[in-house]
């Protein structure tokens, strides 16, 4: 009888109860997507304040003391160490080596250009490597994604270079044009623009720097790029303090310090560093956009709430007349009340799996709209907001069914309010 | 006054009283569905106004974060040469008080046993503003106006490594002349300020009678701003080259445009759920109030009658729900802002007008739709229950 009951009504009155229905997929599916999105956009800002160029520097272990004012290097270019090129690609093999987004080795030499001293900036562009069986492609064009090229980008394996902006001024050179190097001719594939020193330099495949210089597979720095995780308390202590445990949570944190910890591992004779810059503002950064969509989010699944209970209540007491019914046949306040219950269970289990279809559809379209990449909705989430949906629709029945089963069946049956 | 005049003002002044007290009445006796309603208008109107102040200050609060990363701008002399004395003040002036300039100047000097070290001339007070990245360990303390007790200096992490004798007080020479320092802390920053020493911008001149060749200004504002800051630098210092950080402005760019992208997909979700569910209440209000209805039509009101009166009541109800809801929605926005910027959120009285129009908008729709229903039904049949 029961279920009968239920059944009818969902049978009779299609109408009311698909607007219900349709009030609870709405709310469930902005909740969702609201969800989705403020658990992705940590990620999603991570990846966009790479954009601020690399957070971690690595330089050999026995470096002398970089001299340079300006861009222009005051020091002997042969002086120093080196860190070996063949070393790079041990980036790749690191614990996080999946939260590094690109790394770029530099190698400055000076060289005479048209009678001139100039500064040769050795680097990669984008170079395919591999390590053990994966490849990939990393260079400046990734760390640096400021620096602007009229013209287009060389090739890492030919001898083309880049001219910086105020350099090319000087000397009215042009892309395609020739330019002279340590006796060796070298075409000049762009212009290069990135407001610092670079401008008045020659940006070259780093095989090139390391001709100049005779000193093959030599390299002076590379700058990384790396998703990293807000610093907290654990980041800032000294890994030499730790117990084994600490550590090994430490370690298995992607902390700009463990990172470069870890990077410092991987290439024998070398010195890791957090750019400071970089890496110290993006946390506040990251905490304060994600701290804003946590907010809005609470406020998105306030608005669903209401909409839910408001509809739910909406529902309950349009059918007063009915409760009068039963109760004149005898039902009692628990059972009138088990059988509304019940309708707004199955009402929030039905609005709430499309609704989180629904969610899942427009957190993709906001993922792809604002930040071109997919924004994918964790599973974990049905149950949870299966849950929410079926708490919210009965807290907001609650009021109404309570109201319905007190009032006095003689009044409902004539119709009175 | 004609007879016809006071005739006709009799006429109208029950009318109207008669009106208003049908108003007041049917809000006062249906007390719950009215409050229910109410509520509903108010929590939709809140979370709007919240959301839209979010919106329209978060690019504020966003930028006002982003100059902790330091300068957006550097202004440099011509083909390496000094900038000229006064260009600090000029570029202060310029600034007036929108940002942070900080000078330096710099010099290749040799320590006593003949390594070549960079040093630079600056304001400490400034810098340590503007780079709040420098981690110190103890920044110089501001210098008497004795020239006796030797000038303090912050030495770069890996300068450090290079002097002589750590912690205690090192000779420099340049072009001959030497000059004595007392380390007062060390600066790590992971750059090249690491290979520097660093000593105050009065120390420094006297010393060297170099003059600051860079000023590093970290100008607050949004992009458009800075640009015409840039273009009016440009103007005051035509000896010198004004160029944007485009590393730093690039990437506050994107950073703020998908922020911003994200607010406003989730503030047009909120405000569209939070509109529907209000239509939702708002129709049962009204189909609920169909006794009424068919009473006062039984009597003899006129659809224009009816129709007004049920418009005074949505537009009633939009105004009073609209306008509490400004007023705790501004309170929400205002919290979250300390909460999570550490400074309110600036309430904007340009976004009540827009709220409570789309109050009484949806109120009006919400109205709108039961009337026409009811307006099709005989009075009889809704009178019986039907």
């Amino acid at each position: 009888m029961f279920v009968r009951l239920v059944y009818q009504s969902f049978r009779r009155e299609k109408r009311r109860k698909a607007l219900a229905g349709i009030a609870i997929t709405l709310g469930v599916a902005v909740a969702t997507a609201m969800i989705a999105v403020a658990n992705d956009i940590g990620d999603k800002i991570n990846r966009e304040l790479r954009s601020y160029g690399a957070n971690l520097l690595v330089t050999p272990h026995e470096d002398t003391l970089d001299v340079d004012i300006g861009g222009m290097s005051l020091k002997p270019p042969g002086d120093g160490a080196f860190l070996k090129e063949a070393d790079l690609p041990k980036i790749r093999g690191t614990f996080w080596h999946n939260n590094i987004v690109g790394f770029a080795p530099m190698l400055p030499v000076t060289t005479d250009l048209a009678g001139a001293r100039v500064t040769l900036l050795g680097t990669y562009f984008s170079k395919r490597l591999s390590f053990g069986k994966e490849n990939f492609v990393t260079g400046v064009r990734t760390t640096h994604p400021w620096w602007k090229v009229r013209g287009s980008w060389p090739e890492d394996q030919t001898g083309d270079v880049l001219v910086g902006e105020r350099l090319a001024d000087k000397l009215g050179v042009k892309p395609g044009a020739q330019i002279e190097l340590a006796q060796q001719a070298h075409r000049v594939a762009g212009i290069l623009s990135t407001g610092t020193a670079e401008d008045d330099q020659i940006v070259a495949p780093l095989m090139v720097a390391q001709q100049i210089l005779g000193e093959p597979g030599a390299v002076r720095r590379v700058y990384v790029s790396a998703l990293t995780k807000p610093e907290d308390a654990l980041a800032k202590r000294d890994p030499k303090t730790m117990n084994p445990q600490l550590f090994d949570r430490w370690y298995c944190s992607p902390y700009v310090q463990s990172i470069a910890y870890q990077l410092q591992q991987a290439i024998p004779n070398s010195r890791a560093e957090q750019i400071r810059q970089v890496a110290q503002n993006e946390g506040t950064v990251l905490s304060r956009i994600k701290g804003l969509m946590l907010l809005v989010t609470l406020a998105a699944l306030l608005a669903c709430a209401l909409a839910v209970s408001s509809a739910m209540a909406t529902a309950i007491f349009e059918r007063r007349s009915e409760v009068g019914l039963m109760k004149a046949l005898g039902a009692g306040h628990g059972s009138v009340a088990a059988i509304f219950f019940a309708e707004a269970a199955l009402l929030a289990i039905l609005g709430g799996a499309a609704g989180y279809a629904g969610g899942i559809f427009l957190a993709r379209q906001i993922g792809r709209a604002i930040f071109g990449s997919e924004i994918t909705v964790q599973p974990v989430l049905f149950p949870i907001i299966l849950a929410i949906a079926v708490a919210v629709s009965f807290a907001g029945s609650a009021a109404a069914i309570r109201k319905a089963v007190l009032f006095d069946p003689v009044f409902a049956l004539r119709g009175e309010p | 006054m004609t007879r016809a005049q006071v005739a006709r003002r009799r006429a109208g002044r029950p009318h109207t009283s008669m009106f208003v007290r049908m108003l007041l009445r049917a809000a006062v006796l249906r007390r719950g569905r009215a409050t229910s309603a109410l509520l509903a208008m108010v929590v939709a109107a809140a979370v709007t106004t919240t959301m839209l102040n979010l919106y329209a200050d978060v690019e504020a609060k966003l930028l006002h974060e982003f100059r902790s990363y330091g300068a957006n701008i550097v202004v440099v002399g011509n083909r390496d040469a000094s900038l000229p004395s006064d260009a600090l003040s000029k570029v202060d002036d310029t600034l007036a008080g929108r940002g942070t300039a900080v000078p330096f100047a710099y010099a290749v000097a040799t320590t006593s046993d003949g390594h070549s070290i960079v040093i630079a001339g600056t304001d400490f007070t400034r810098v340590r503003k503007l780079n709040s990245w420098w981690s110190v360990t103890a920044w110089p303390q501001p210098e008497s106006r004795s020239s006796q007790a030797p000038a303090q200096a912050l030495v770069g992490k890996r300068a450090a490594a290079v002097l002589p004798s750590n912690g205690k007080s090192f000779d420099l020479s340049f072009q001959g002349r030497t000059i004595h320092l007392i380390p007062a802390g060390t600066l790590s920053t992971g750059a090249a300020e690491d290979s520097r020493i660093f000593i105050s911008q009065e120390a420094f001149a006297g010393w060297t009678g170099i003059r600051p060749s860079t000023i590093e200004i970290g100008a607050t504002g949004s992009n458009a701003e800075v640009t015409a800051i840039m273009q009016r630098l440009a103007e005051v210092l035509p000896e010198a080259r004004v160029r944007p950080l485009r590393q730093i402005m690039e990437a506050e760019g994107r950073v703020l445009g998908k922020t911003r992208g994200t607010l406003l997909a989730a503030a047009l979700l909120i405000i569209l759920t939070a509109a529907l569910c209000l239509l939702a209440t708002l129709m049962g209000w009204v189909l609920d109030r169909r006794r009424d209805f068919a009473i006062m039509r039984a009597l003899g009101a006129s659809d224009v009658l009816l129709n007004s009166f049920f418009a005074a009541e949505a537009t009633a109800l939009g105004v009073v729900g609209a306008v509490l809801g400004f007023a705790i929605g501004v309170a929400l926005a205002a919290w979250i802002g300390r909460v999570n910027f550490n400074a309110p959120v600036v309430p904007r009285f340009s976004v009540l007008p827009i709220v409570v129009g789309g109050s009484v908008v949806v109120a009006l729709l919400s109205a709108a739709f039961p009337m026409a229903v009811l307006r099709r039904a005989q009075p009889a049949m809704i009178l019986r229950g039907e």
